[in-house]
């Protein structure tokens, strides 16, 4: 692959884009209510399931599917959330692990339903090819359009998508930096610092925890029907585990307790994960292309290790703000 | 039908033996560190992968290859816990947990790297089967249930009678009262770690030989099952963990049996541990034999 080839590069920050809304997510669950999700992924892989299902089986218009998959990820949050929130922390980590782990079981497993390890494209059974962002790409060729008759400038889809993306994204951290100063973010800073003073001062803590689960799983959801759409084709393999912790990564990349880090995270993120791909110089040509993926991983792996060692506030943060004590 | 259910019980002991070893490990490291090891799960692949190592490359029995793997896989969660995860103590449980995250995708990769994505076997025969009459058992199936017989009284008993297996038990309790009482605590946590490590090592041994074939991504693929394990039996209750990753593995394999309303699809299993986990935590997230105090 050419390192210089621009339609490349704007497939990879759409995907940053995307990685940023899953991140979103998290921070909510995470950095604001003290909520430590560690199977992000599974809301984003029942959403995208849910669309995809919608869209193939029900002939659904697409919006309506959208709005399917998000309450797919609800019931997850509910499912999960509803016997840990208001335990101990360790409770949430381990039942929200095995929620993950089920959710990608049940996609491999419930061929009839999902497709199975073949993934969307067999979710009509086999010998048949299950197309679900057919009216997704109507929709970027008409912005396509739009945009190129309204600038008079060349676009290409990927540069829309990317656009799209990030101006979602945006509005989407706007949306949540304003709710943060808000009393509702008080009331969760709060809870997440010392969580009887919160009760005592009235606060039902159990409803406001489920609120950012729910509100996170929301965002993990559009993350994951994003995700989708831009691949056009996605098996359970998409959806692993791993996705939850680039989320963690990225959060203390940026700096964890800073929601405007996101996007940087996302960005640090998305350069390091993808520049491994050209790391075919010798003398790392010598390992062939598949050891290389799990060179890379890693390397995910021992960058979580070394930030969380040497940096845990992250490239912007303040170590004097850090949440990550406690 | 008889058949079927001996069946089913000889894997579920097997099962179940495999969770309770890699269980005692994880709560006791959960009690003494407050840490949900992510890693556990790439010490069980790695145990496999040790003991893969002996077995065919170097020839040896099975016996040693076990003990070996043990000792290895032993020796390699000693030095994480010296290298990285003392060093970082206090810095609260989620911070810890992402750290051992980034192990687990450490150690995992490195698995991958040297051995391979391609299914691995160790030398059994995997074609023979013994007829006992009631049930017919496969040559890993024998190994794994001579090494259960063997593994889990012994662990039983030092957890209950040794003055190790007391001090263990107590600092996973309760950590600054195990302090006042004259326990060397730092002492403690690094023989508890080598412990963790040397029973995930079996753990992961007894997967391989049960399963046949083994990829790296064994120790993972059970990873839940052993934290469900962890909260079954109470966190930090090292009993508890024996009991409930023995229970935990009879039920999901006896959920297939026939005589039992026809059977549970084998491959539900999983999605019973999940069930067994939230009905758990709605009901007594104490545990089957942890206190009730303030979770």
């Amino acid at each position: 692959m050419d390192l210089f080839n621009p339609g490349f590069w704007l497939f990879v920050a759409a995907i940053a884009g995307t990685y940023a809304i899953m991140a979103l997510g998290l921070y909510v669950q995470f950095s604001l209510a003290g909520l430590p999700n560690f199977g992000h992924v599974a809301f984003m892989a029942v959403a995208a399931y849910a669309m995809a299902i919608l869209v193939v089986r029900v002939a659904a218009p697409l919006p309506l599917a959208v709005v399917g998959g998000t309450g797919a990820a609800v019931v997850l949050a509910f499912i999960v959330g509803i016997p840990t929130v208001r335990l101990r922390a360790d409770y949430l980590a381990i039942a929200t692990v095995a929620a993950s782990e089920v959710v990608r079981y049940l996609a491999m497993n419930l061929t009839d339903l999902t497709g199975g390890p073949l993934g969307s494209i067999g979710l009509l059974g086999p010998g048949q090819v299950a197309m679900y962002n057919t009216s997704w790409l109507g929709f970027v060729d008409r912005l396509v359009h739009a945009a190129s008759s309204f600038t008079g400038m060349n676009f290409s889809r990927d540069a829309v998508v990317a656009l799209l993306v990030w101006l979602l994204a945006v509005i989407a951290i706007a949306a949540l930096a304003s709710l943060e100063r808000s009393p509702w973010g008080r009331v969760m800073r709060a809870i997440r610092e010392d969580e009887t003073a919160a009760t005592a001062a009235g606060k039902n803590v159990f409803a406001f925890r489920m609120q950012a689960l729910v509100l996170g799983g929301v965002l993990g959801a559009i993350a994951g029907m994003l995700l989708a759409l831009q691949i056009g084709v996605f098996s359970p393999d998409d959806y692993e585990p791993t996705l939850t912790f680039y989320a963690y990564l990225i959060l203390i990349l940026g700096g964890s307790n800073r929601i405007w880090a996101i996007p940087l995270g996302a960005g640090l993120f998305s350069l390091l994960y993808s520049g491994t791909r050209f790391l075919n110089f010798f003398p790392l040509s010598l390992i062939d292309s598949g050891a290389r993926a799990f060179l890379r991983l890693f390397l995910v792996g021992f960058l979580l290790v070394l930030f969380m060692a040497l940096r845990p506030e992250g490239v912007l943060g303040n170590r004097r703000e850090l949440l990550l004590e406690k | 039908m008889m058949e079927q259910f001996v069946q089913l019980l000889v894997n579920g002991l097997i099962t179940g033996t495999v969770l309770a070893l890699a269980g005692v490990g994880a709560t006791l490291v959960f009690g003494i560190q407050r840490v949900a090891n992510f890693a556990h799960g790439e010490l069980l692949t790695f145990g496999a992968y040790a003991g893969l190592l002996l077995d065919v490359t170097f020839g040896e029995n099975i016996v040693i290859s076990a003990l070996g793997a043990m000792l290895a896989t032993g020796v390699l969660a000693l030095a994480l816990h010296l290298c990285v995860l003392h060093p970082l103590r206090g810095r609260g449980l989620v911070a810890t947990s992402l750290v051992t995250v980034g192990l687990a995708l450490m150690l995992r990769d490195v698995v991958f790297l040297i051995a391979g994505p391609q299914l691995h076997s160790y030398r059994i025969n995997q074609t023979t089967v013994y007829n006992l009459g009631i049930a017919r058992i496969s040559p890993g199936q024998a190994i794994a249930m001579a090494l259960a017989v063997v593994v889990t009284p012994a662990l039983t008993l030092m957890l209950a009678r040794t003055p190790l297996g007391k001090s263990m038990r107590a600092t996973a309790d309760n950590r600054d009262l195990a302090a006042v009482a004259g326990i060397d605590v730092d002492r403690i946590g690094r023989q508890v770690w080598f412990l963790a490590g040397a029973l995930a090592g079996l753990g992961g041994v007894m997967t391989a030989v049960v399963q046949g074939v083994f990829d790296p991504n064994l120790g993972f693929q059970i990873l839940f099952m052993i934290f469900t394990t962890v909260v079954l039996g109470g966190i930090g209750s090292a009993y508890g963990a024996l009991v409930g990753g023995t229970a935990l593995g009879l039920v999901m394999e006896l959920s297939t049996w026939s005589g039992f309303a026809g059977g549970l699809d084998a491959k539900f299993k999983p999605v019973l541990a999940f069930l067994a986990l939230i009905l758990l935590l709605l009901w007594r997230p104490q545990g089957l034999f942890g206190r009730a105090r303030v979770l």
